[in-house]
């Protein structure tokens, strides 16, 4: 007989027994051995249908296909660029994935140098866990200006919150236009530096209390104040 | 002399007090504090990341490389700073009792860092350092079978004893110091270490002993890993 052991969105460690029997099937994080299926990873349960999965709580970024990621040039060579995006390994941004013509044979650093970063979407994740980028595509660009700070990847969502809502409305509070990769790293720009040093507080604070109840309200609240007191 | 009576008043079979804390470093990306009595381990996990040089890296697999080493203010006599052929032998030890539950092969051409280190020291440094190991591994997010939990058993004079302290290893009448680490779930046995003199049924018995104390350290090391997200139940 198929039973679950655990409940929906408990906290659950690696090796941790999740459900018994054959009714269940192991999704991300989680494993079967012999009946019964274990937990893999820190996380959170999710079942969907018949699916058991552990959403990881921490850890580095898992390239997915179509995500939007915010990275580094860490390497120019022949035809491409290497992107540093926080993961285990390098993306790679061919030449024939950026909007510039490129001339046969012409110094690419003149494009896209060491040390730029820019908004690229992942086009693919190979089986070697190599990962390769695209630049073609609505706001996919190089980046000049702002600053940019780094959060836990598995957080992004709560800092996006539903259809956008919460990031939309740190946008609209300290008018900084802010671009969140999938692999954490956020990119803040504003007229000044109060504002990209206000909506930075704001962000790190929907990270800490990431997991609390009613986080949109408490940070409208946080930024109504902030825009009471400083401006 | 027999030895009738523990040192510290402790039964044969109990443990020192065990305290685990996870994320104390906040810039590795696992982090975890293991105390057991006067024993104090950190351990502080990076990566999967890039390994080099490059000849090292395993396209199957990625490399787990452990480094444990102990402050030089953690003994009573100043231990000189720096890799020593001891500590040498215990990272390896600890390497190889970790690997078996990691699920390394996700991760293939990068390397994952293990750093062990012993700020404070009374017997049962490597069990500590394996217990703090595998609680920063999973604090990291790297994917397990199973967690990891060690603990020393042994025999001072003419008994079998749980988690030896630092006089009971020193025991003028000859003591054997016996470090086991076990997997939680199916209780593998992951590292086996003897020093001194038993027979086949006292380190049959010993090991017993060890399953019961290994049992005890995973409830703790669970409870800590939970701690850090308790608020999410209140929460959504």
């Amino acid at each position: 007989m198929s039973k679950l052991i655990v409940e929906e969105r408990n906290v659950v460690v690696p090796g941790e027994k999740l459900a018994t029997g054959m009714e269940y099937l192991p999704g991300n994080g989680s494993f079967r051995e012999g009946e019964d299926i274990y937990s893999s990873q820190l996380g959170l349960v999710n079942v969907s249908g018949r699916f058991v999965k552990v959403i990881p709580l921490t850890g580095k970024y898992n390239p997915r296909e179509g995500d939007i990621i915010i990275g580094k040039i860490t390497d120019v060579s022949f035809g491409m660029w290497l992107v540093d995006v926080g993961c285990a390994y390098f993306a790679c941004l061919n030449v024939r994935e950026v909007p510039e013509f490129i001339d046969k044979g012409a110094d690419l650093s003149n494009y896209y140098d060491f040390n730029e970063t820019v908004i690229a979407q992942v086009i693919k994740v190979v089986r070697s866990k190599d990962i390769n980028l695209t630049l073609k595509g609505q706001g996919l660009r190089k980046i000049k200006g702002g600053k940019i700070i780094e959060v836990t990847p598995s957080k992004v969502p709560r800092i996006i919150g539903k259809q956008g809502s919460m990031i939309s409305m740190v946008k609209e509070y300290t008018k900084c236009n802010i671009v969140v990769g999938q692999n954490g790293k956020i990119w803040i720009k504003g007229e000044n530096v109060e504002d990209e040093v206000r909506a930075t507080e704001i962000i790190l604070k929907i990270e800490n209390e990431s997991h609390t109840h009613g986080l949109t309200d408490t940070i409208k609240k946080a930024l109504e104040e902030g825009t009471k007191n400083g401006l | 002399m027999v030895y009738s009576k523990r040192e510290d008043g402790r039964k044969f079979d109990e443990l020192r007090k065990i305290s685990a804390k996870v994320g104390i470093i906040k810039r590795a990306d696992g982090s975890a504090r293991f105390q057991i009595g006067d024993t104090i381990a950190i351990a502080a996990v990076y990566g999967p990341r890039e390994l080099h040089p490059k000849f090292l890296q395993d396209p199957e697999k990625a490399v787990l490389r452990c480094n444990y080493d102990m402050a030089s203010f953690s003994v009573t006599e100043r231990k000189k700073p720096g890799p020593s052929r001891r500590s040498t032998e215990i990272s390896l030890v600890t390497e190889k009792a970790l690997a078996s539950v990691v699920e390394l092969d996700l991760f293939p051409n990068t390397a994952i860092d293990v750093f062990i280190q012993i700020i404070q020291a009374n017997a049962g440094t490597r069990c500590a350092g394996i217990c703090a190991a595998a609680m920063a591994l999973a604090h990291a997010g790297i994917p397990m079978k199973d967690m990891v939990a060690a603990i020393s058993v042994g025999k001072v004079g003419d008994k079998i004893v749980i988690d030896l302290d630092k006089e009971e290893e020193d025991f003028e009448e000859g003591a054997t110091d016996i470090p086991v680490a076990l997997t939680a779930r199916n209780k593998e046995v992951t590292l086996l270490q003897l020093d001194g003199e038993v027979s086949k049924d006292e380190l049959m018995q010993a090991i017993k002993l060890a399953r019961k104390g290994c049992e005890e350290i995973h409830n703790v090391q669970i409870e800590a890993l939970k701690e850090i997200y308790k608020e999410d139940k209140n929460g959504q």
